[in-house]
């Protein structure tokens, strides 16, 4: 048994109602929408403009530095290229396409003729043009992830915690695809040159597990799977590092500062896709679940789809959804509209109806002290709160408000029900902006400095 | 088909769920731990406690409303914190208190030491305690000298004309011939008695029995965590333990401290309280052993014979000073960085 972390809570899962349900294909949308920004970094030019014909697989999006390229997800015409609600909030220039339902594949979508040929500089390269970013959520580009790790990493781990309540498209795919997960392993640790490959699941998913090692053995894959504790956030980057090796990642820093390199399942599976098939990221697996949803669903669907046509797939909303989720309960971003589109980290798509949020009027930090226990990054939410509410910076920054991975176990854990979260991410930007401005200004005085000289 | 267009939908900050604990869950659980002690106080010292207990439960509910209302602040009673501290003021004062009496310690309590601060979660002092003190300086002679004698008479709920007094164990362990007196006390309860409750003493820290039922009740709920309780009740043990008085035998003397006076009280009740002791585990460990160190320097070199209400209260004023130096090691600093950083 693999060790916890410090802090995390233990919500109620809430996986009963997907985790048994095969993944299903979602019937092809007659739109999708896709954005220019499903990944960490900058935002995609588009390559396409309206009434060009596209097909699966073509690259409709470039990078203009930090980025992942983006793919046509269904063959036909392009309607639009205009902004459009994404799932960040506001409108972002998107890509929209009226499927033409022939599924034709681009002939950019080329199957290498030896996939365990290839170098590992080749198979970087197919990784970073096919746009896989990191799936579970974070979406920072793999390829920059792989080529910056590689000589500096001798840890590789597979995220497959899948901490999040409701969320079971991992779980599934563990039981559906083991060997796509295999198999991206056995490639990820040939080009970070390790012997092993790590895979740490939550001991709430035995079946997955199982599923998992009898694939190993059948391939004699150089892959372990390491069962975790079922604890939130154990699915965080920095809280699996800990688990598994037990090195904490300074303050600031990546995994690979402690020689570790994270991955997602479904990232994994997308690299295995990629490098067998030349497939770029065009799917994605979501968890359709909550109170809200009339049959909670696993289904894969074309990115862009709207997730309007995940809940028709699903039934419908019931009356009274007053709460629509992309991501998990902890971490995932409420939408204001069903017209977002699926992207590249959308792993669930969650619809609450029912007293999820249990808010009260007048919350009153009562220092219990919960917050302190539940927090994994070791801080003191309680001060934090006080800090931020009162807009004292120093005293934030001093109490390494910036350590904060907003993983809502805090606020989680709450009996008074304190917007912990929410003031967290005020106060971080306060202090971003405080920051940027004393940096002018000490570069304006420097300025006004040499000027005088001169 | 679902009409998306017209959902009513809300976009507030993650986390989206949240845990069944509330304010309201945590103190009700309080009240819960505290009803055997409760009930053996009625068995103990007749059905005025129970009186005494609601009026003071009503007084407190009352004056945190009023302040409430007159400074037109949002309502606050329905948390039941004042409850617990209208319960918890009862239980350390004696039976025969006056209900006025109590009423005034309820609206220190509450107005002084609890709203003027900002009500649940921003006072230094335990609000109980600090009621329990201002009688005390108020009403000395109820407060301290006429404790009811439970082995000869009950107390009615109207008068307390007819009862008889005794002094409780803890004078017993005082004083200037301390061997003479300790003979008499094991002579009078056994550690038996003590441990049950059959003793003189306030309301509600006679039973240590039923006081450590309660504590398993709040551990059972998670209310609390053993690290205050058992540091505080562990020092006050240890230290009784290797210098007992008066050529006590020390385990004797030890039980005779631990199960007298309102050790087991304060321990579990009134040093476990979230707004006044530490927020870390280290920061509790250290806050229960300081409550020890002060209760038995009060019971052995002090004036009064009870040290527990003032060592808590001064426990209360450190815990921010604790709180400031142990707190939680940063993510990802390891110990060797940290000499490093400051040989640098």
């Amino acid at each position: 048994m693999a060790q916890a972390f410090f802090g995390g809570v233990h919500p109620n899962d809430m996986k009963a109602a997907t985790n048994e349900k095969a993944i299903e294909q979602l019937a092809p949308p007659a739109e999708v929408v896709i954005p220019m920004s499903m990944h960490f970094g900058a935002p995609c030019t588009p390559l396409v403009k309206a009434d060009d014909l596209v097909k699966v697989g073509q690259k409709i999006g470039e990078t203009r530095g930090l980025g992942a390229p983006i793919h046509a997800s269904v063959s036909g015409k392009v309607k639009a290229v205009e902004p459009r609600p994404y799932n960040m909030g506001g409108n972002m220039m998107a890509v929209v396409i009226e499927n033409d339902f022939q599924d034709t594949l681009s002939e950019e979508v080329q199957a290498p003729a030896d996939p365990d040929a290839l170098s590992v500089e080749e198979m970087v390269e197919i990784v970073k043009n096919a746009g896989i970013v990191g799936m579970g959520g974070a979406t920072f580009p793999t390829h920059v992830k792989i080529s910056g790790g590689i000589g500096k990493v001798d840890t590789v781990i597979i995220n497959g915690a899948e901490c999040e309540p409701y969320i079971t498209g991992d779980h599934r795919t563990m039981l559906e695809r083991p060997e796509q997960i295999i198999g991206g392993a056995t490639y990820l640790a040939k080009m970070f040159g390790v012997d092993k490959v790590v895979i740490g699941v939550e001991d709430n998913k035995q079946n997955g597990i199982d599923a998992l090692n009898a694939c190993i053995k059948e391939k004699n894959a150089p892959v372990v799977v390491e069962p975790l504790h079922c604890r939130y956030p154990q699915g965080g980057e920095k809280q699996l590092c800990q688990a598994i090796t037990g090195k904490q990642v300074p303050p600031g820093g990546l995994p690979s500062n402690i020689g570790c390199a994270v991955f997602n399942i479904n990232t994994t599976c997308a690299i295995f896709r990629a490098i067998t098939t030349g497939m770029p990221v065009v799917k994605k697996i979501v968890t359709v679940s909550g109170s809200g949803v009339v049959e909670p669903k696993n289904i894969e669907c074309p990115i862009g789809t709207p997730v309007a046509r995940l809940f028709d797939a699903c039934g419908g909303l019931k009356d009274g959804t007053y709460k629509l989720i992309m991501g998990g309960p902890m971490m995932g971003m409420a939408q204001y509209t069903a017209d977002v589109p699926v992207g590249k980290g959308t792993g669930a798509m969650l619809a609450f109806c029912e007293d999820e949020e249990k808010t009260v009027e007048n919350p009153q930090c009562i220092r219990c002290g919960r917050c302190v226990e539940a927090c994994p990054m070791h801080l003191e939410p309680l001060m934090l709160y006080q800090y931020a509410e009162k807009g004292m910076l120093d005293e934030l920054n001093d109490a390494h408000i910036m350590d904060c991975m907003e993983c809502g176990a805090c606020a989680y854990a709450c009996p008074a029900r304190m917007h912990l979260t929410h003031m967290f991410k005020v106060g971080k930007q306060k202090l971003k902006d405080k920051m940027a401005a004393d940096k002018a200004a000490a570069e304006a005085a420097k300025a006004a400095a040499e000027k005088k000289e001169a | 088909m679902t009409d998306y267009k017209n959902l009513k939908l809300i976009a507030t900050s993650n986390p989206h769920i949240r845990s069944n604990d509330t304010t309201r869950s945590i103190m009700l659980d309080v009240i819960i731990a505290m009803l055997p002690a409760l009930i053996w106080s009625v068995v103990e010292f007749g059905v005025r406690a129970i009186a005494v207990t609601l009026v003071s439960v009503a007084g407190s509910v009352f004056f945190e409303w009023l302040y409430r209302n007159i400074l037109k602040k949002p309502q606050s009673v329905g948390d039941l914190s004042a409850v617990v501290t209208g319960m918890l003021l009862a239980f350390v004062c004696p039976v025969n208190v006056a209900y006025w009496q109590i009423l005034i310690g309820d609206a220190f309590a509450i107005i002084m030491v609890k709203q003027l601060f900002g009500g649940i979660g921003k006072n230094f002092l335990n609000p109980a305690l600090a009621g329990r003190a201002f009688m005390l300086a108020s009403f000395a002679s109820t407060m301290s000298g006429n404790w009811i004698d439970p082995a000869v008479s009950k107390a009615g709920i109207a008068s307390t004309a007819d009862i008889v007094t005794a002094a409780t164990p803890l004078t017993y362990l005082k004083g200037d011939d301390i061997a003479a007196t300790f003979q008499t006390l094991t002579e009078t309860y056994s550690v038996g008695d003590m441990f049950l409750g059959k003793c003189g003493g306030s309301l509600g820290e006679v039973s240590a029995l039923c006081l450590l039922l309660g504590l398993v009740w709040l551990l059972f709920r998670k209310v609390i965590s053993w690290h205050i309780p058992v540091s505080y009740i562990a020092t006050v043990a240890v230290l009784t333990l290797i210098f007992p008085r008066g050529g006590a035998d020390a385990v004797q003397w030890m039980l005779y401290n631990l199960f007298g006076g309102g050790l087991m009280l304060g321990a579990i009740f009134m040093a476990t309280d979230y707004s006044t002791s530490p927020i870390t585990k280290k920061g509790q460990l250290i806050y229960g052993v300081g409550c020890g160190l002060f209760t038995v320097f009060i019971r052995y070199f002090g004036s009064y014979p009870e040290g527990v209400c003032y060592s808590i209260m001064v426990m209360n004023c450190v815990a921010p000073l604790i709180d400031k130096c142990t707190k939680p090691a940063r993510f990802g600093v390891v110990k060797f960085e940290k000499k490093e950083a400051s040989a640098k």
